[in-house]
């Protein structure tokens, strides 16, 4: 099973993405199964939320969070510290929304909120992230996101989106190649 | 059909819609919400013909539900926790006039303290108010239990009203993937809603009347053989179910690597699912467990939980429930199942996940070390995590 933790602030979409990565995955075919579901409870406008995405090629019958993640994705710099790498598992990876430089094996960077400033005109970095997964992640690929974008998305949401995808992924591929 | 990436609450609306009943009255509350907020965009934008009327509060959320039914049509509400216990003094009434509604319950916590989060004290501390109720484990089965709870409620051998409970949030607000049959596929499966139990200008009869103390016992007789026949009924829906749309559900309780187990979790709701994985794990380190999902409340699985546990050494009760005073109310129909059928194995109670505390891998590891302790003949009640009450 792959498990993707999620960190966001409410209203940053970080549930969105969430959900957009299941979908993507579990749309590939028949033996692919996801569940997504956000942090439960009250959501407020700012407050750190968190979201879950579990990936695998059974059924998933747990529906408990996830303690430890394949990937944690941080739409929100001022929400990591160095304790989420505690929660990795072994070869597991922090995606961080930044403009700061981290020199650690197990941390990707990238500028989240300028790819989506200049795309969409907003500072939405989660469908940026996105992209980002379909970088590293070997079992999503950019098309199995722009599917899921237009089966969970409306329509005037899909170019912007497909968009800031396909350049998030441009940006790390380049960096990781 | 399509496969749709979906939440159980909009699970449970898209199986809504291929019912399509003529009325919908509801009052939205925290987790039910966005089954409400699905159903009235669906009216909105044309896909499901039904009158949408978005009530005041759930007593006339339920009222509502039950005018419209009193003339022949077919009707829906959802509600949650203290929504639910609002409209207690209605499920009274929807169920002595044999009124046939289907009900979503969001299963939530009920105050006070107040919270949101999911444990199942609100439908279970109105369990002898005369309503069906079961309790779907994932989205797929939300959906078929919209469809299957008209067939169910509405026959004539039934008539009683039904209530389809999710786990607040541990279901309604996780998305999976969910198999969404053609309506054609619906129309053949559910016959229209005819019944004689209706206000009709022809032919005047009195409904919803009152009796005296003579004819009053025997309704209520009446109302009870309408509960005890759903499980004949619920059968005969499955049956034809499963060839129509590829999916067998198995009755009033769902046994999993139950028939050589020695040790047998008896559960309700999503948990299932962490308990059966439990089981998976604890079969492969040579212990036979095996888990057994009350998939109905009432009418109550008295037979098939005899039959599994007649060659069990144990069994325990997990339940997001309790009975003040007592114990939890699963455990006390439980244990009478076992009684009347004359099984004297020690039977054991675990109380987790009130408002909405995690439970975890280890606590349901805990629970089968506990059962393979020695305690024959032996009932306790844990409250996992806080005590140990011998």
């Amino acid at each position: 099973m792959t498990e993707i933790l999620w960190h966001g602030r409410g209203g940053q979409g970080a549930f969105t993405a969430a959900r957009i990565l299941g979908a993507a995955y579990s749309f590939k075919g028949e033996n692919f199964f996801a569940l997504a579901f956000p942090s439960f409870g009250p959501e407020r406008r700012g407050a750190p939320i968190r979201a879950f995405t579990k990936l695998s090629d059974k059924p998933i019958h747990s529906r408990s969070e996830i303690k430890a993640s394949d990937y944690t994705v941080f739409l929100d710099d001022t929400l990591f510290s160095q304790d989420a790498l505690s929660g990795l598992k072994e070869n597991g990876k922090v995606i961080l929304n930044t403009t700061k430089n981290y020199d650690h094996p197990h941390i990707i960077t990238i500028d989240a909120t300028s790819i989506a400033s200049e795309i969409l005109g907003l500072p939405i970095a989660n469908t940026v992230m996105l992209g980002t997964l379909a970088a590293l992640y070997n079992s999503i690929s950019v098309s199995d996101i722009e599917f899921a974008i237009e089966r969970t998305m409306p329509q005037k949401l899909w170019n912007g989106n497909k968009a800031v995808v396909a350049a998030a992924y441009r940006a790390l591929a380049k960096e990781t190649a | 059909m399509s496969r749709e990436f979906l939440s159980g609450n909009e699970a449970f609306a898209y199986g809504i819609r291929l019912v399509s009943p003529q009325v919908i009255s509801a009052y939205p509350i925290t987790p039910q919400t966005i089954v409400v907020e699905r159903l009235s965009e669906m009216v909105e934008d044309g896909s499901l013909k039904s009158e949408f009327i978005h009530v005041e509060s759930e007593h006339s959320a339920l009222s509502c539900a039950m005018g419209a039914n009193a003339t022949g049509a077919r009707t829906f509400t959802a509600t949650s926790s203290q929504g639910l216990l609002y409209m207690a003094e209605c499920l009274a009434y929807a169920s002595g006039g044999r009124f046939p509604i289907v009900m979503m319950n969001a299963n939530r916590s009920t105050a006070l303290p107040w919270n949101i989060y999911g444990d199942q004290r609100d439908s279970l501390s109105l369990l002898d108010c005369g309503w069906i109720q079961a309790y779907a484990k994932d989205a797929q089965e939300s959906l078929d239990l919209a469809i299957l709870s008209y067939y169910i409620a509405e026959h004539p051998k039934v008539s009683t009203p039904f209530m389809v409970n999710l786990d607040g949030f541990h279901l309604t607000h996780t998305y999976e993937i969910v198999e969404v049959p053609e309506s054609g596929l619906v129309k053949a499966f559910l016959p229209d809603y005819n019944t004689d139990n209706k206000i009709d200008f022809e032919n005047p009869k009195n409904l919803a009347f009152s009796a005296g103390p003579e004819h009053n016992f025997v309704f209520k007789y009446k109302e009870h053989l309408g509960v005890l026949n759903a499980a004949e009924i619920i059968s005969e829906a499955e049956q034809k179910f499963a060839p129509l749309f590829g999916r067998q559900y198995s009755g009033l309780a769902e046994a999993y690597r139950c028939d050589d187990a020695d040790y047998i979790l008896i559960t309700l709701g999503t948990i299932f699912g962490l308990c059966s994985d439990v089981a998976d794990r604890l079969r492969d380190e040579g212990v036979k467990a095996g888990v057994l999902r009350l998939r109905y409340i009432r009418p109550f699985p008295n037979k098939e939980i005899a039959d599994i546990a007649q060659k069990a050494k144990s069994v325990a009760v997990l339940e997001k429930d309790i009975s003040f005073g007592n114990e939890g109310t699963v455990y006390t129909n439980v244990n009478s199942a076992l009684q009347k059928a004359g099984i004297n194995i020690s039977s054991l109670n675990f109380i987790g996940g009130l408002g909405g505390r995690d439970i975890s891998e280890e606590d349901i590891r805990e629970i089968f070390s506990k059962l393979r302790e020695n305690n024959k003949g032996k009932t306790a009640v844990h409250f996992i995590g806080i005590e140990e009450n011998g």
